[in-house]
């Protein structure tokens, strides 16, 4: 199937957030298209994961404007923003503890589960038939993220790496239309990078879902993204094409310069 | 027949999703239930009804209800007592001002009332954790108490605030051996506890769990926290108000306030703890055992040294063994003896070939 990029789906305008006296973000502006592959990098600090917790409602920025799907939304709660089809993944993994993978990736379709808890004490008819078929779909992401031999195994018993695709998995299972993703391969051997790439981009290309991704790995962010914004302190210093940023003076002095 | 898997394949979800999906289990299961019904009302004497049985399986029901609200929701509570408290005096209002009412409906009605009070005080729940929120739910149980004793309205005007259960009938059965009231206690019980495995493991127990594993992660992913927690909550309190109402009708028969203070919202907490925090099973087994053990020591102790001890003894070791094994659960092994049920069933399962 052939990507085709859409039209502006997430517009963010002049977003400035701090935290008392600390600016984490100064006037950035920057937008996602339909069905891209969006990436934003920056040094340690810069306000990467600032940015996405932005987009989802977990902070609010004192400035700024967001437009999602054509609506300029005010202050909204996570919550919110997950009904409205933002999911993510986190820099620290975030998943439940107590909970096997399966339910950890059920949880993704709590939304979408609307009965009930009479129904479901009693675990009956309706019931009944939503947790089957909303297990039918969590199975084909469990399928498509090959991990299908740990599904009952609880979260904490597992590696790292896994982990992290696990919450990948509970991502998906809200069937988000904006997936934002904050470094989903720091910390992994190059074989699990791997794996990972290529899982980001079967998604993005089979369910052309729309990927916002914070990634440190430049060979990777080089690879596979359609277009990159650089932060540095909380400000924007670049927002291109992979190639056009990777030449931009002003990048190579704050940050790749550091790299290569 | 050997516990295991092996062979059992599941052709489907609905197989593989249900309430016990190895067959073992389920077997097992349905034979204790049967045996609690048929077998037990064969064998046991009165005694043992009205002073064992009945009241384990009363602790059982309020150790669920917690369990709900601090094992899979993750919301720490010293108010057990109080919602039973709650659920008792309701029950026997609602029997009392009302013409013909039965018992279940007015058992049920107080529960929800339960409900309707947990709500109120789960309220703080939706800005402080842990220990503040412990303290909370401790003015819980007391204001309720308080509350019950301040206006005699609840207990019709009776001197000290004692009220008496009324009789019970259920279409024109009258419940009032022990036999039968342990046998109304347990139909009750059984179908609590489906229920609550039921919701445990759907997506209402989900948003529970993933609430009280980490809740940012929860609120992300769509799971609103403000309802999810009032909802444990109520569940929570409305399984202790009914068994708040099980214990005035099916196992006191007269009872007042002061029966339900803090004491018995520890002894429902310490239930859960060695039984195990977020397991049905484990509000069961800790139940019986809290139940159990002083019995146990008693015979223990008489069969040992006799009457030479003082009465005291006996109930100072429980004490200190209560204590111990509280600390041993707490450090060593916090998800109880269920957990410990559940490592022994895995290594059965796979025995004799551990790899
Ligand atoms: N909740 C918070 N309270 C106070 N300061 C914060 C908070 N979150 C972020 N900051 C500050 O905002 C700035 C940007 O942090 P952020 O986590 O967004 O950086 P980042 O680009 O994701 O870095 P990294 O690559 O290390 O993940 C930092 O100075 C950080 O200390
Ligand atoms: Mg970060």
């Amino acid at each position: 199937m052939a990507r085709t990029i859409g039209d502006v789906i997430l517009d963010l305008q002049n977003i400035s957030l701090s935290f008392g006296g600390v600016k984490a973000l100064t006037n950035i502006s920057f937008n996602v298209r339909q069905g891209e592959i969006r990436s934003i990098i920056g040094p340690n600090g810069a306000g990467k994961s600032s940015m996405l917790n932005v987009i989802n409602g977990v902070y609010h920025p004192q400035e700024g404007r967001i437009i999602f799907m054509g609506k300029e939304r005010r202050k909204m709660n996570p919550h919110e923003a997950a009904a409205q089809g933002i999911a993510r993944t986190f820099q620290n993994i975030a998943l439940f503890k107590g909970m096997t993978v399966l339910d950890n990736i059920m949880t993704g379709r709590n939304l979408m589960m609307k009965r009930n808890f009479l129904w479901n004490a009693l675990y009956w008819g309706p019931a009944q038939r939503d947790e089957i078929a909303h297990r039918k779909r969590v199975e084909e992401i469990i399928d498509f993220l090959e991990i299908q031999h740990i599904r009952k195994v609880p979260v904490g018993r597992l590696p790292y790496g896994l982990q992290k695709r696990v919450e990948l998995a509970r991502a998906l299972a809200a069937e988000p239309k904006l997936l934002l993703l904050d470094e989903p391969m720091a910390g992994m051997n190059v074989e699990e990078k791997q794996d990972m790439c290529r899982f980001i981009l079967d998604v993005n290309e089979q369910w052309g879902t729309t990927i916002v991704l914070i990634e440190h790995d430049m060979g990777v962010v080089m690879d596979i993204s359609d277009r990159v914004v650089v932060l540095d302190y909380g400000r924007k210093i670049g927002d291109g094409l992979p190639n056009e940023v990777k030449n931009d003076p002003e990048v190579i002095k704050a940050y790749l310069g550091a790299v290569y | 027949m050997i516990y295991r898997e092996a062979g059992q394949f599941k052709a489907s979800y609905e197989a593989d999703m249900q309430i016990f999906p190895i067959r073992q289990d389920r077997i097992a299961i349905a034979a204790i239930v049967l045996f609690a019904f048929v077998g037990v009302p064969l064998f046991a004497s009165e005694y043992w009804f009205q002073a064992i049985i009945t009241p384990a399986l009363i602790f059982s029901l309020a150790a669920l209800g917690l369990n709900i609200l601090t094992g899979y929701a993750g919301q720490l509570s010293l108010g057990a007592a109080g919602f039973m408290a709650v659920g008792a005096f309701a029950t026997y209002n609602f029997m009392l001002r009302i013409d013909g009412m039965p018992f279940l409906v007015a058992m049920v009605l107080g529960g929800v009332c339960a409900a309707l009070v947990g709500i109120v005080f789960g309220l703080p729940s939706l800005r402080i954790k842990g220990f503040y929120l412990a303290v909370a739910t401790l003015a819980a149980q007391f204001f309720i108490l308080w509350v019950l004793v301040k206006f005699p309205w609840f207990s019709n005007y009776s001197a000290s605030g004692v009220i008496t259960a009324q009789e019970i009938v259920i279409l024109g059965w009258t419940v009032d051996e022990p036999v039968e009231k342990y046998l109304l206690t347990l139909a009750v019980v059984t179908v609590l506890a489906l229920a609550a495995k039921n919701l445990a493991r759907t997506h209402t127990g989900r948003a529970w769990m993933a609430v009280r594993d980490m809740d940012v992660a929860a609120e992300v992913i769509g799971i609103p926290l403000m309802k999810t927690k009032l909802q444990a909550f109520a569940i929570s309190s409305f399984y202790c108000g009914v068994a708040g109402a099980l214990y005035a009708f099916t196992y006191l028969g007269t009872v007042e306030p002061e029966a339900f203070n803090l004491d018995l919202s520890f002894k429902i907490l310490f239930m859960i703890i060695i039984g195990g925090v977020g397991t049905v099973l484990g509000s069961f087994l800790g139940a019986a055992f809290i139940t159990l053990l002083p019995i146990f020591l008693n015979q223990l102790f008489h069969a040992l040294f006799g009457d030479s001890l003082p009465p005291a003894f006996a109930s100072n070791v429980e004490l200190m063994i209560f204590g111990g094994l509280i600390i041993f659960f707490l450090i060593v092994e916090p998800h109880g003896l269920a957990r410990l049920w559940q490592i022994g069933k895995e290594k059965l399962r796979l025995w004799p070939f551990p790899h």
